[in-house]
């Protein structure tokens, strides 16, 4: 503790479970809108990662609640967020939001995208696996022209409005902290649009991650065609989440509100190693470095001529470090803000716990869970576009 | 069903259709149509009946907003409001939970700040260092604003958290999900959450005590009357004399959330 704060600021509300809470429905939003440009924008060098990246969306958004869930005080009662909620509260939306990405958006895409896949598995399958696909399909099993055609059609539809979902989902979190005006750390108008882009990014990385990851687990040839198109956009999208948090940095640093001079101590002390170091320098500049050198995005075969080897390794560390950057982001928002009185006197410190509701155990838990939970949803439905394969051994 | 017909009012419109049994029944349709497009904006709230005839129908009671007032020159930081509030309002007594508590503001005359609250002002206060040239001291009261706007209460997500006919602000114990929004949203670090119930809790102006007609702990203990309590708006009692008779400020008033607590003789630098 540091100068005067309120007696009751003593504890922090919110712990590192509220700051899993953005980074995985940013993940989430970020992958989805990856899985879009492939469908609605017709980006065909990204077809080999539009199901990873609705696969990578469902497992992230199943695991998405739970951080907070674990962190109420009174988790049984959390339905009352569905049954009563306060319309005017941006938190009571959580649940109607939630509910109409996974119900309406993630879960009807991925139906209608694996609808003729499960049909033909469960007639190419015996027993139990055949009536797991039978019960999958909900009982459409029309293979015709016509209905897989209907099956395209709508599944368009879906992604488009799920473009604008995404946003919601996501942008919603950021509304949740910039509507605070008790605030001043939180209280901006770019908090959404910054968590918007910094989900992009986070969605892009993780996906290219994936790819490359499982493609080479798999003992597949990586294709370069379609991990150098993620790069690029990797590339842009950081450029622009960049962009922003500066135009919110200066915009700050000029307006030099009241409470200036204690985010400035905020940010000269205490957020200095995960603000300055690993959000700004490892987690932003370096991967943009390391992008603009190698990946096509500005130039055709990048600054720097590498073996392609190398180029999917530095993709690799380039992803790697950008999720290093994203999960300071959600760090620096989420703590950062608790760590200054609002009276703007004084600074308080975040002692975390390792075990415990919400430890770290806990929060490493969550971290593993979707990844987890996507390897057995790749099991069930194998996203490989080498469909011959998948049609033969699905699982 | 015979019967049911021939005892309908004749010249109505329902009776004369089932009596013709052909008639358009549109027509009909129409009219309750007109009829409901007329209703709607009453019954959705868009034309209201003016508030105060409703209420004077209801009660004849006129509105009461309940509101506090602290004289800063007054407060010498016994911190007995502290105490009684405590005792008053089952608080945990350990640090770090008070539904009030007290700050002392040094101002030397360099300009520089010193402010604390040793356990919300109950250990009583560490000295002055001597060489500091002081240019004044004193002590600031703190507690819920029961603010017109809340923060608190617009942020909850369940409406565990609301605002009572009169104005006071309170949290429903058996209806709160420990979501701590209200905590985060709240500019003037007035709520806390309760180690063993797992709520929001906060000050609740006594409401308890102001049902029996009697004033918040707090202000009942104040030996220097540097706190008062009162209805807003009513000529005749304490708060709105205080109000008359002093130049009276809000903390933070800059966020708009229209306190109810009143402070005299409030010095810029209190947050």
């Amino acid at each position: 503790m540091q100068g005067f704060i309120f007696p009751n600021e003593f504890e922090l509300q919110w712990g590192l479970l509220v700051v899993l809470y953005p980074y995985l429905t940013g993940l989430v939003a970020g992958a989805f809108i990856l899985a879009s440009l492939a469908r609605v924008f017709n980006v065909k060098e990204l077809e080999p990662t539009y199901r990873l990246s609705l696969l990578t969306a469902l497992a992230f958004l199943l695991v998405a609640p739970l951080p907070l869930l674990a962190h109420l005080g009174h988790p049984f009662r959390s339905y009352q967020i569905f049954m009563t909620p306060n319309p005017r509260s941006a938190m009571a939306m959580f649940g109607f939001v939630y509910a109409w990405y996974l119900m309406v958006v993630l879960l009807l895409e991925i139906w209608f995208d694996y609808r003729e896949d499960m049909v033909r598995w469960a007639r190419s399958s015996t027993g139990f696996r055949k009536w797991f696909y039978l019960i999958l399909t909900l009982g459409a099993t029309d293979l015709s022209e016509k209905s897989l055609k209907f099956d395209r059609r709508i599944g368009r539809w879906i992604t488009i409005v799920g473009i604008p979902s995404a946003f919601l989902l996501h942008g919603y979190v950021g509304f949740i902290f910039g509507s605070v005006k008790a605030n001043p750390w939180w209280s901006s108008v770019l908090m959404p649009v910054v968590f918007l882009f910094s989900a992009i990014v986070s969605g892009i990385a993780l996906v290219l991650f994936l790819f490359i990851w499982v493609e080479l687990t798999r003992g597949r040839k990586v294709d370069m065609g379609c991990t150098d198109k993620l790069a690029s956009f990797l590339f842009f999208a950081m450029v622009v989440d960049f962009s922003l948090e500066m135009l919110d940095f200066v915009h700050r640093l000029y307006e030099a509100e009241e409470s200036i001079a204690i985010l400035g101590q905020l940010v000269e002390g205490r957020l200095f190693i995960s603000l300055i170091v690993l959000q700004v320098l490892l987690g932003t500049v370096l991967p943009i470095v390391m992008l603009l050198l190698v990946s096509p995005a500005l130039r055709r075969g990048g600054f720097l001529s590498v073996s392609q080897e190398m180029r999917r390794m530095l993709y690799l560390g380039a992803a790697a470090l950008t999720q290093i950057g994203i999960f300071s982001i959600r760090w620096n928002v989420v703590i950062g803000g608790q760590l200054f009185s609002k009276s703007f006197r004084g600074l308080t410190v975040y002692n975390m716990e390792f075990f415990g509701l919400e430890g770290l155990a806990m929060s490493m838990f969550l971290l593993v869970l979707p990844l987890f939970l996507l390897w057995i949803l790749t099991k069930i439905l194998p996203p490989w576009m080498d469909r011959g394969e998948a049609e033969a051994q699905p699982g | 069903m015979k019967s049911k017909e021939s005892t309908a009012p004749k010249g109505t419109n329902g009776a004369t259709e089932r009596a013709s049994g052909e008639s358009d029944p549109a027509v009909d349709r129409r009219a309750f149509l007109r009829t409901c497009g007329l209703a709607a904006p009453v019954l959705l709230g868009v034309f209201r009946p003016p508030q105060d005839l409703l209420s004077q129908e209801v009660g004849g009671q006129e509105e009461i907003l309940y509101a506090m007032g602290v004289d800063i020159e007054k407060c010498i930081g016994c911190a007995r409001c502290v105490v009684a509030c405590k005792t008053e309002n089952e608080v945990p007594v350990e640090e770090h939970f008070f539904n009030t508590w007290i700050e002392r503001y040094v101002i030397q005359s360099d300009g520089e700040v010193t402010v604390e609250s040793p356990n919300g002002g109950i250990d009583g206060w560490s000295e002055i260092p001597g060489d500091r040239e002081i240019l004044k001291t004193f002590f600031v009261p703190k507690l819920c604003n029961h603010c017109d706007k809340a923060p608190c209460v617009q942020v909850c997500p369940v409406g565990a958290t609301f605002t009572t006919p009169d104005g006071v602000v309170l949290v429903d114990d058996d209806y709160c999900i420990g979501c701590r929004y209200c905590v985060q949203a709240c500019p003037y670090g007035a709520r806390w959450i309760h180690p063993e119930k797992h709520v929001a809790s906060k000050c609740t102006f006594c409401y308890h005590r102001l049902k029996d007609g009697l004033v918040p702990a707090c202000v009942e203990v104040c030996p220097t009357e540097a706190r008062l309590f009162g209805e807003l708006g009513h000529r005749a009692n304490p708060l709105e004399r205080f109000r008359r008779f002093n130049q009276v400020q809000v903390l933070k008033h800059h966020l708009n959330t229209e306190p109810k607590v009143f402070y005299a003789n409030l010095d810029g630098e209190v947050r």
